[in-house]
């Protein structure tokens, strides 16, 4: 059962989209953490971008086409979800997660790659950054991709259909700070 | 849980009987939850104490074994002082200020039932015991507890052949950063439940300044946990996985930790600074029966506070090998900060004129606090002005300091709130005399403890140190007296909690009905029944008015509920 | 304030102090002040009888007055207070000396390790003495030091010279100081290292002329001594 409280609005913004928003604002400081911590020691170390040369701008381009088109679809679905159509919602959200997917796997391949060229994450402090950011975001892709298989499993039942719109919110999200470390990482070199 | 056993009793009889997990433990409901953050608060508050009167012992009686401890070798000293601290301001300050408080007030004060997310709201207390549980299990693991200081400066907090608490320094980490995510979920509650959830025509100006910190406290603590949630995961790895981060071999920086640390680390004291002083707004105005001077100066300082406390982190490392002139810039930001705190604390000391003041137990813990926090606040200056830090940093100085900041917030504020709304949660009055008793000797207590604390500081003694003898300068004599002076004080003080437990036991069993407004006050929470049950209000109350309009002069009487209409 | 408890030994000692002091008389002016108001206010408006409190809504430029005017004060205070740390600090910290005699210092688990130049005044070369917990200066010399950490985080602290600065892994830090007063005292490790933490004291002796050069001739490293015997 709902308290009353979950139903009122009076700042006028949906209370879920409320809620969102703060878990977002919490993230972008994680995630500005980690960033600004690798960008001032970038900054300060010139050699490492010798390393950097070692990343894959091809695949890491690739994999931003990916999120981006993902991104596309959980939109899709939003306004699918407008219209009331809880099918077709679930089954674009279906499309974003395949689209997650196929990060995840492309970015297994390319670790792979490194990792067997020892580049590992403790060879130094480049990889360490390396590693952990991305590694940090794809944890984020996960818990994003098992979200939306839960909204669309309640959304093909045309139930919550306000979800759709939150967890793309998120996936938004998790899309921008790939923006982000798509350069970072992989093309400053 | 007594406490809790008579807040639910009258809810029983209405309604269905719920098993005992499904009420204590497993309960959505925001009061129960305050209750759970509050209990666990208290338990590891006692903790705390206990390694605080170990390690005390110790200095006063270097090499002597300690009754209940036994001896305290320098690893024990450096795990005690560690977990003290990390104790006192992680596990106790944050859930009764913030969390417990937070979850009482909020939805009792903007007048609805409950918190907008309650099974987030019991998700956040879940992850918080889970945080405690670890904490504790890192004291039981090889090599014991971590023994770094609360700030974990990596590399002795990275590696295990210089921390050597291997697993302790891991488990340390995993907890508070489970602390820190218990917190961020129980945010999402705290501003949308204001935000969103308040009475019918309650306004942004008609919310109680309480309810307005603890939010802006919620918020300062999102914004600036970030970066060191990004620091721990950081020090996570390379304490496990041999990353580079911290490590100048591998081209790391020790003092980046440092920076991600204290980002959060200074904010942090606002963050349970303002419930604290929220809370003592709430008292004053009841007894001073006086309308809050300036409530919008008010929320403006604590505004201006918060957004200054993002700027003035590196003042705790002006000696760290920092940029020496960067400590300049940071000398500016952390002496404009006294400003705003300054003027909190003359709003305060100005709503006392003219009032009728009743001294009762609540409102003598509430001007302690504001008599205190300005000791802390005043010394505090010394250390922000980078010309005398130099010899102050890292001398009992500064732990008398912030103990003079600490005690007052987490000590002195939850004792005002719990005896404030004692009434409220239990429906009993308590005893007034032994809640006297109990703040007099605390009172002095506190004081006899870290006045000498900061002679000693004065005269060049430095933290962290189980045995001065090893120093010439600072081993006997007077000093060795002090040392003596500040434990006897803190066993009194220990030993005086004893009355406050025995104040609530006595009180619950033989303490008068409150009725629903004991304190003839304004916020809406007591309007509710004494205790509230499930949903709060017999019928959701509206709102009129902002919540000090005591003595109105169109009014005979000299208070003026928020819910009756004009 | 400090000088009571502890002698002032180097140029700058003074210095400090007088910030100190200076912070001390103003903050001090206003916590009494304010403590005074605050317990005159309890006293005088403590409640004896019925009848209603007063009605100040502190919101009329009158009544804000009492708020605005001492903010005012306390900013005005502050940049006293500002202009007196940030000198001190600038000649502490920002500046170097011109002429100056260089001592290493090294700190370690639990340790500390001082390399004197030695007579030629410079470091690296033969004549360089390395003493552990032992730091041997003499009166108004003017040293810079070098310091360095091996593993952990450490704090080169000397109450008696008002000095502290921490020794951070990876980094060479360079500072000054001019002891004034001979004598022997304290050199504490300021910031928490370890379990050896409580046990890494070091003395410090600051000796006139004579008594360093004799000490120099005491302590020439042997390797030096052999060459320059036959």
């Amino acid at each position: 059962m709902r308290p009353i409280a979950n139903t009122r609005s009076a700042a006028g913004i949906p209370t879920g989209r409320l809620a969102v928003w703060w878990v977002l604002a919490s993230e972008i400081v994680i995630f500005g953490g980690i960033l600004a911590s690798y960008i001032m020691n970038r900054l300060s170390h010139d050699w490492w971008a010798d390393y950097a040369a070692n990343t894959s701008t091809p695949i890491g381009a690739f994999n931003t086409f990916v999120l981006l088109t993902s991104s596309l679809s959980a939109v899709l679905a939003h306004a699918a979800a407008e219209r009331g159509d809880g099918k077709l919602a679930a089954r674009r959200l279906l499309y974003t997660i395949a689209g997650g997917g196929v990060f995840l796997c492309v970015k297994a391949y390319e670790w792979t790659m490194e990792i067997s060229h020892g580049f590992t994450i403790s060879a130094n402090g480049f990889w360490s950054f390396y590693y952990t950011a991305a590694g940090v975001h794809a944890s984020h892709v996960i818990a994003g991709m098992i979200l939306m298989a839960f909204v669309a499993r309640d959304a093909a039942k045309n139930a919550e259909l306000h979800r759709v719109e939150l967890v793309g919110i998120y996936w938004h999200f998790v899309d921008v700070v790939w923006i982000f470390l798509f350069p970072l990482l992989y093309i400053a070199k | 849980m007594a406490t809790a056993e008579v807040t639910e009793h009258h809810d029983d009889h209405g309604h269905h009987d719920e098993g005992f997990v499904k009420k204590y433990l497993w309960s959505t409901d925001h009061k129960m939850i305050c209750f759970q953050y509050m209990f666990t608060g208290i338990a590891m508050g006692l903790l705390g104490g206990f390694m605080a009167y170990a390690f005390r012992m110790q200095l006063a009686f270097p090499g002597a074994s300690v009754p209940g401890w036994g001896g305290v070798t320098p690893a024990d000293y450096n795990s005690l002082v560690t977990n003290h601290g990390t104790i006192m301001i992680f596990w106790v300050a944050m859930p009764v200020l913030i969390a417990a408080f937070g979850n009482y007030l909020i939805p009792l004060m903007t007048g609805c039932d409950d918190m907008v997310f309650p099974k987030v709201n019991r998700l956040s207390f879940q992850i918080f015991l889970l945080s405690a549980i670890v904490l504790l299990a890192s004291f039981f693991v090889e090599g014991g507890g971590f023994g770094g200081a609360w700030t974990a400066y990596p590399p002795l907090s990275s590696k295990p052949e210089y921390s050597l608490t291997p697993l302790g320094s891991s488990l340390w980490l995993v907890a508070v950063g489970l602390e820190f995510i218990a917190f961020l979920l129980g945010g999402i509650n705290f501003v949308t439940t204001t935000m969103n959830a308040r009475a019918k025509g309650m306004r942004l100006y008609d919310i109680p300044i309480v309810v307005w910190f603890i939010v802006i406290a919620s918020i300062l603590f999102m914004a600036s946990v970030g970066p060191l949630v990004a620091g721990a995961i950081m020090l996570l790895f390379n304490q496990n996985l041999g990353t580079g981060f911290f490590d100048p071999d591998k081209g790391g920086d020790p003092v980046l930790w440092q920076h991600l640390f204290w980002f959060f680390g200074h904010p942090e004291v606002y963050v349970v600074l303002l419930p604290a002083i929220g809370i003592t707004a709430e008292i004053i105005t009841t007894f001073a029966r006086k309308k809050l001077f300036a409530y919008k100066t008010v929320l403006n300082t604590a505004i201006a506070t918060g957004v200054l406390s993002f700027t003035v982190w590196a003042h705790h490392q002006f000696v760290a090998g920092i940029d020496p002139r960067m400590a300049n810039v940071f000398t500016i930001s952390t002496l404009l900060i006294s400003v705003p705190v300054a003027e909190m604390i003359f709003v305060y000391i100005a709503t006392l004129y003219g009032g009728k003041i009743t001294l009762n137990t609540p409102m003598l813990w509430a001007l302690s606090f504001i008599f205190e926090f300005m000791i802390g606040g005043v010394t505090g200056i010394f250390l922000g002005a980078s010309g005398s830090d130099i010899y102050f940093h890292d001398t009992y100085f500064v732990l008398a300091h912030f103990h003079y900041t600490f005690f007052p917030i987490a000590i002195i504020g939850s004792f005002a709130g719990i005896t404030y709304w004692f009434p409220k949660m239990t429906g009993k009055m308590m005893n007034d005399t032994l809640g006297k008793l109990h703040f007099w000797i605390t009172i002095i207590t506190f004081n006899l403890i870290f006045i000498p604390l900061f002679v000693l500081g004065a005269a060049g003694q430095h933290r962290r140190i189980y045995n001065y003898e090893h120093f010439p300068d600072l081993a006997g004599g007077w000093m060795q007296d002090l040392r003596v002076l500040a434990t006897v004080a803190l066993l009194v003080m220990l030993a005086a909690q004893v009355i406050f437990f025995f104040n609530v036991f006595i009180s619950l069993r033989n303490g008068k009905k409150a009725g629903n407004n004991p304190w003839k006050a304004n916020s809406l929470e007591w309007v509710a029944p004494s205790p509230p049950g499930h949903g709060n209000f017999a019928e959701l109350p509206n709102c009129y008015r902002g919540p000090y309009e005591y003595s109105h002069p169109d009014r005979e009487d000299d208070y003026w509920p928020q819910n009756e209409p004009a | 304030m400090v000088r009571s408890f502890l002698v002032q030994a180097s140029s700058f000692a003074a210095d400090i102090d007088f910030v100190i002091d200076l912070i001390g008389v103003l903050v001090g002016f206003w916590f009494v002040l304010a403590s005074c108001v605050f317990f005159y206010l309890i006293l005088r408006f403590r409640s004896k009888d019925e009848g209603k409190a007063e009605w100040v809504t502190g919101e009329e430029k009158s009544q804000k007055r009492w708020i605005t005017i001492p903010h005012i004060l306390v900013l005005i205070c502050d940049i006293f207070i500002l202009v007196g740390a940030v000198r001190v600090w600038v000649h502490v910290k920002q500046t170097m000396p011109e002429e100056t005699t260089p001592v290493r210092i090294v700190a370690q688990q639990w340790a500390w390790t001082f390399v004197h130049a030695g007579p030629d005044g410079a470091l690296d070369t033969d004549d360089d003495i390395v003493k552990i917990d032992e730091l041997h200066v003499q009166k108004d010399v003017t040293y810079r030091y070098e310091l360095s950490a091996l593993d952990v985080v450490h704090d080169f602290s000397v109450p008696v010279f008002r000095l502290k600065q921490d020794a951070v892994p990876g980094r060479v830090i360079e500072g000054w100081f001019k002891p004034t007063l001979a004598g022997e005292f304290d050199i504490q490790c300021a910031e928490m290292c370890g379990i050896g933490h409580g046990m890494m004291p070091a003395e410090l002796f600051i000796e006139t002329a004579e008594q360093h050069t004799a000490w120099m001739a005491d302590h020439a490293p042997k390797s030096l001594a052999a060459v320059s015997a036959p």
